[in-house]
């Protein structure tokens, strides 16, 4: 089974055109997908749809093998807690330290603070922010607090990973750390999606591409 | 922060950022509302035991208007009436007001000059009766009519009920402008809320992405407004006992005015204040925060 699958999807914002257009493919446990595209071609808009931060106007999105429009909105939550996300703009809470931000997934899900307080050190360290804990993101630079939201992304041990330009602010050596650990997690189990422009990291993880443009999925090969 | 992170001794931080400028102007507005609300609860509560002191003096006397039959004075009629009914259960004291004081009472409706010698004017015999276990109206009669006297038992029920009635509007008055000010607050609340939550959206979006359930968010801004409001309903709550002490020492023994006399106990009307307004507030924060959380996807 899937642990996500579109079939005919649409979407729409507001009453604007659509930003992306009959949309089918599905994503295997355990696999690594890169998402490519021009800018506006739907990559964020899909990642959206599949971080459940908004609803497809057409069409049919299962995640774990549920449909999400019959999904009970109480459901909805728990859901969420199974995907990581990685955002572009980063989505820190800057009245937060580097370490309660890195946390945040932990104490949502209700996990005591001694349970997991050790996990969250060490996940700082290892993305090298192990010197900044106390750090407010305002005082981060753009590299820096990248790796905070991939930290705070992968810290619950997520199903599906999804990653909007995760290296976008990163040196390429970062760069070369951070799909380390994305394919580690990968490893470990986590479904991974990875939304880039980087070509370097596409071709040097040589993984399945999914490819969008103007909206559509579009076949390796197949031009518009 | 300088210095090593201590894992030890870290504690999770606010999940809402802290507080802005606009909260004391909140904080300003309920404290008032609160203000308002103690001292209409002092006023109540000072009309209510002004009704029960009246209610206690009309209650604890009766007045015997006695006409003298054939044969007999109206003084020696009177005497005779006051007599029959000091041996009554339930009076403490029956008095026959002279002709003089009767005349006097009389004199403002009809006039001095009115008052001819040979005008019958009827007597009456005040009674002061047993606080605890007053005479009935009808125990007097009864009595009267035994005794043979012509006479018509007035035991001030009539203006009980009246201040009775009167007591009881007050009540429901007061009442009602608590429960409107308490609406008032709560509506203020409300909109407050939905500012914290347009200010703070990407707070709340970022914690709803990451899997908080909407219960979990509205926590966070009912304990938030809740604690706002209690510390503004320990203002209000204090500065209204301010108020009614300075009424108290001002007003001497007996109150602000006999009309409304406050007790000392009554200014611990407002302890519950800051208990009532954080209840008020934190559902109201609550109910704002889940109705809009409802919209997101």
């Amino acid at each position: 089974m899937p642990v996500v699958r579109f079939e005919g999807v649409s979407m729409r914002y507001g009453r604007g055109p659509e930003t992306l257009r009959d949309v089918g493919f599905s994503l295997a446990p355990g696999s690594f997908h890169f998402l490519t595209g021009a800018s506006g071609a739907g990559k964020s808009s899909l990642l959206k749809l599949i971080y459940l931060a908004h609803r497809a106007s057409r069409g049919r999105v299962e995640l774990f093998g549920r449909d999400i429009s019959l999904v009970h909105a109480g459901d909805l939550p728990f859901l969420r807690r199974r995907i990581g996300v990685v955002f572009q703009e980063f989505r820190l809470l800057e009245h937060l330290s580097v370490f309660d931000n890195a946390a945040l997934p932990l104490r949502i899900a209700g996990r005591k603070p001694n349970t997991y307080r050790d996990d969250v050190a060490e996940l700082l360290h290892w993305v090298g922010l192990g010197e900044r804990m106390h750090a407010l993101p305002a005082t981060l630079s753009g590299g820096e607090k990248q790796r905070l939201a991939i930290a705070r992304a992968v810290v619950d041990r997520p199903d599906v990973l999804l990653a909007d330009e995760p290296t976008g602010n990163v040196d390429p050596a970062m760069s070369l750390r951070l799909l380390r650990l994305f394919v580690e997690l990968n490893r470990l189990g986590t479904t991974v999606l990875i939304a880039t422009h980087d070509e370097e990291l596409v071709a040097r993880a040589a993984r399945p591409v999914l490819h969008l443009e103007h909206g559509r999925l579009i076949e390796p090969g197949e031009a518009e | 922060m300088s210095g090593p992170f201590d894992l030890n001794r870290w504690k999770p931080g606010p999940l809402l950022p802290p507080r802005d400028a606009r909260d004391g102007a909140l904080v300003f507005v309920v404290a008032v509302l609160c203000f308002l609300a103690c001292l209409t609860a002092l006023a109540a509560l000072a009309a209510n035991r002004a009704a029960d002191g009246w209610s206690a003096q009309l209650s604890g006397s009766a007045t015997v208007v006695v006409r003298a039959k054939a044969g007999e004075t109206p003084d020696s009629a009177a005497a005779r009436a006051a007599e029959t009914l000091a041996g009554v259960k339930g009076v403490s004291q029956a008095q026959a007001l002279t002709k003089d004081k009767a005349e006097a009472l009389l004199e403002p409706w009809i006039g001095r000059d009115a008052l001819v010698a040979d005008l019958p004017t009827p007597r009456l015999v005040t009674l002061d009766l047993d606080p605890k276990a007053p005479a009935s109206a009808e125990a007097l009669t009864k009595a009267l009519h035994e005794a043979a006297v012509d006479a018509v038992v007035d035991d001030h029920s009539r203006w009980i009920a009246d201040i009775e009635r009167g007591a009881g509007l007050a009540r429901w008055a007061a009442l009602g402008v608590f429960g409107l000010i308490a609406a008032a607050a709560a509506a203020v609340i409300t909109f407050a809320t939905r500012a914290g939550l347009a200010a703070r959206h990407e707070v709340i979006e970022v914690l709803h992405l990451s899997g908080a359930e909407a219960g979990f968010i509205a926590k966070l801004f009912q304990n938030r407004f809740a604690a706002m409001a209690a510390s503004a309903g320990l203002l209000g709550g204090a500065a209204a006992v301010i108020v009614g002490v300075t009424a108290r020492l001002a007003g001497g023994g007996a109150g602000l005015t006999p009309v409304l006399p406050l007790a000392w106990i009554d200014l611990l009307a407002p302890l519950p204040c800051p208990l009532i307004a954080a209840l008020v507030a934190g559902l109201a924060a609550r109910a704002a925060a889940l109705r809009l959380l409802r919209d997101m996807p």
